[in-house]
């Protein structure tokens, strides 16, 4: 709830109240998000997401830094909470986190620099 | 998907380590405000790692913990009545109340759901038009864009049966009490990364001029915090008293403005009680008069409750950073994860939860100047 956890976004639309929402794959689990505060991302953006809420932008090695930092802290239980459908009722509970999904960033460059100070 | 090197990583940590060391001089204490900071900080033993002059202490950073007892039996009355679907995050379903907590009324029958996001609620309020759908709204700066955009949504659109129990605290606030209480300890900040992607850093520059003590806004990651250590404690030995970012690849001085704005224009400041800490004014938000008809705490008229915290706990010394968890009697014998006497215990972001979780009750209070090494991920 507290660290944002960075999803790719996968879909971008409009819902039937014209919120901008979206769906965004974390490591294999794809989730509903909201994209009012995002108006600047894309479709294939990687973003920041607050309790469902996308609040940053991120490029692809931060979010898979990020991503792979959380898991390792077991901080991505969230995402096993299903989204609730249209009709108030739950969605089909997404995969286990804590099974064996990679994010869904294809490659993490190996000399991305871990530190500006050493 | 190559995964991190932990190695490389290792490396890194040992050489700011190795500079801490050549730059401190002197005691510093240093407070990480950040419930995720602290979870690292214990789950990598990067405190551990430091010289002995330099002491982490942790601060009021998990917003379930920290979250009133008045408030949490108040979130229990609402929850108990026949008509209300009750929602929250799933970390609060443990926190004790006076007496009981959300999942043991979840198993009696009330309608206690654990949602991921607040906006999730409003569907749940469309489709259930005979029940009043509320729900808990806690946290820091990082979640009240999501509960302003549920409380926004629900008042544009006409959903009378949505409303929010509001009990969201404010980082600076809650830093500014630490600085000016007779106990305080604290020389310096490492600044909540990801509340600063939403607010930025601006409103830190006021604490650190008039407190005359570095804030390093720091990530979460162990080389995060350690090189933000070493930024704080530059700025000590240099007698600075500045805001310093260590995560721009994530954070900058002006945060999300679309977010800020809608949180200003459903939210105001006001006074806030913390757990464990008391009543810090302008410390937490609270619904705008115009969304009163999304407002639990106005629409179920809950009395004051008279509340029973636990004599032994002291996790609001442990909040403010004046005790370390181990220093607590019931810590790891009387209180522990299974049956937390304190919030403190219960969310992993909670420094006794994270004591526990890493094997600290088993230790004795180990001093710092430990073996330079990062612990390994489990």
């Amino acid at each position: 709830m507290c660290l944002a956890i960075p999803g790719k976004l996968t879909e971008i639309s409009t819902d039937a109240n014209g919120v901008r929402m979206g769906k965004a794959n974390f490591g294999g689990i794809v989730k509903q998000v909201c994209l009012e505060y995002t108006p600047e991302v894309e479709m294939g953006d990687y973003v920041l997401v607050h309790v469902g809420f996308a609040l940053s932008k991120v490029d692809e090695a931060e979010a898979a830094r990020t991503y792979q930092a959380l898991e390792r802290m077991q901080q991505l239980t969230e995402l096993d909470i299903p989204d609730v459908a249209e009709d108030g009722t739950e969605m089909l509970a997404p995969p286990s986190v804590n099974g064996k999904h990679p994010p869904d960033v294809s490659d993490l460059s190996d000399d991305q620099p871990a530190s500006r100070v050493a | 998907m190559k995964y991190l090197d932990e190695y490389r990583d290792e490396k890194v940590a040992q050489k700011i380590v190795e500079e801490i060391k050549r730059t401190v001089s002197k005691p510093w204490v240093l407070m990480e405000v950040c419930g995720g900071q602290t979870h690292s900080i214990v789950k990598y033993g990067l405190d551990r790692m430091l010289p002995s002059e330099v002491e982490l202490v942790h601060g009021p950073g998990c917003p379930v913990c920290v979250t009133s007892l008045e408030m949490i039996d108040k979130a229990l009355e609402i929850a108990r009545q026949p008509d209300v679907i009750f929602c929250s995050f799933g970390d609060m379903l443990r926190v004790p109340g006076s007496k009981d907590d959300l999942l043991i009324l979840k198993s009696r029958g009330s309608d206690v759901r654990v949602v991921y996001s607040p906006i999730d609620c409003l569907k749940i309020a469309r489709a259930n038009p005979d029940k009043k759908v509320v729900f808990f709204a806690i946290g820091f700066e990082t979640t009240a864009p999501g509960n302003a955009m549920a409380v926004w949504q629900a008042h544009q659109q006409g959903i009378k049966n949505f409303s929010v129990l509001v009990s969201h605290v404010l980082v600076p606030p809650a830093m500014a009490s630490i600085l000016q209480s007779p106990l305080n300890r604290v020389q310096g900040f490492l600044g909540p990364g990801h509340v600063c992607t939403v607010m930025g850093y601006r409103e830190y520059e006021p604490i650190a001029a008039r407190f005359q003590v570095p804030i390093v806004i720091t990530g979460f990651e162990p080389i995060d915090i350690l090189e933000g250590t070493l930024m704080t404690i530059r700025q000590l030995e240099a007698g600075k008293a500045e805001v310093e970012n260590q995560y721009p690849r994530v954070v900058n001085r002006d945060g999300n403005r679309v977010a800020q704005d809608l949180v200003e224009k459903v939210f105001e400041v006001g006074d806030r009680k913390w757990r464990g800490v008391g009543s810090i004014p302008k410390s937490g938000y609270k619904l705008r008069y115009e969304f009163h008809q999304h407002d639990a705490e106005r629409l179920f008229d809950v009395q004051e409750i008279d509340t029973q915290e636990p004599e032994i706990c002291i996790s609001g010394l442990v909040l403010r950073g004046v005790k370390k968890p181990h220093d607590c009697p019931a810590f790891g014998t009387l209180c522990n994860p299974e049956h937390p006497l304190g919030a403190t215990m219960v969310s992993a972001e909670g420094a006794c939860a994270a004591y526990y979780a890493y094997g600290r009750h088993l230790q004795q209070p180990a001093q710092p100047n430990g073996q330079p090494a990062l612990a390994k991920a489990t």
